[in-house]
């Protein structure tokens, strides 16, 4: 019974060879998927919001709904 | 430094002697029968105290030679089968290699890996202070908390939803967001 001599050398370098670029990879594909998957839709739902925004009207609604204390509602 | 790695059985025999509580002393002296051969030992010590000046055995999958072989003294047949050890090993039978190993080790590591049933009694006492714990709070909940503040009650989470509203909490992706305010309902 005569067994390969085991491997003595280098072992954490063909670990690192091995892992790195797959950590690499998989930290790229983590980012890539927040920004596309987060921050892109974010972005847009802010712009989206206020495209039709108009500061004015809201400020009278929630006025009417007699929120503030500086200001009552019309007809007070 | 040297440092002694033991394991649960020499600590508890270590601790016996201390304590000198007639409960551990008995699981002591359970455990140490358990074996199908014991080990013998030149020393027999009144109170089962494992004396830790002297090399030791242990049955360790991290540690694979202990510092004593398992058997220390030896009659006449194994000492004969040590003075055979001595010269070329291609002259022991199978037999005699394997009675070597014995006389070295106390269990193999197939042996030793032995899966126990012990996971059954770890879930089942976990499960049981679960329940205990779950009666406890109970109790607790009926009998120690004080009545809830008015602010819980239906109306006043219903009026506390619509202020929130009319503020326009969050209203580009959070709460305010999932209101119709046309149409006054939930999108």
């Amino acid at each position: 019974m005569s067994l390969a001599k085991p491997a003595m050398r280098g072992l954490l370098g063909k670990r690192l060879r091995f892992h790195l670029p797959i950590a690499f990879a998989l930290s790229v594909v983590a980012a890539a998927a927040f920004k596309y998957g987060v921050t892109e839709p974010r972005k847009q739902a802010y712009a989206d919001f206020y495209k039709q925004y108009d500061a004015t009207k809201e400020f009278n609604n929630m006025r009417e709904a007699g929120i503030f204390e500086s200001v009552r509602p019309t007809g007070k | 430094m040297v440092v002694r790695v033991l394991n649960l059985n020499q600590m508890l025999r270590l601790t016996a002697g201390r304590v000198g509580c007639l409960l551990s002393r008995r699981a002591v002296v359970g455990m140490t029968n358990s074996g199908a051969r014991m080990s013998s030992h030149s020393h027999h010590e009144v109170s089962d105290q494992v004396d830790m000046s002297q090399p030791m055995y242990w049955d360790r999958l991290d540690t694979p030679l202990p510092d004593r072989a398992w058997i220390d003294v030896l009659d006449s047949k194994d000492k004969s089968l040590k003075q055979k050890e001595k010269g070329p090993w291609t002259a022991l039978s199978k037999e005699e290699k394997i009675a070597l190993y014995r006389l070295k080790f106390n269990h193999t590591y197939p042996e030793m890996k032995k899966p126990s049933h012990e996971w059954k009694t770890v879930i089942g006492g976990m499960f049981i202070f679960f329940g205990i714990t779950g009666l406890v709070v109970f109790w607790q909940g009926h009998y120690v908390y004080p009545p809830q503040p008015h602010t819980f009650g239906e109306e006043w989470q219903a009026k506390q939803i619509q202020r929130m509203l009319d503020m326009r909490v969050n209203p580009i992706e959070g709460f305010s967001a999932k209101w119709d305010y046309k149409n006054k309902q939930w999108k």
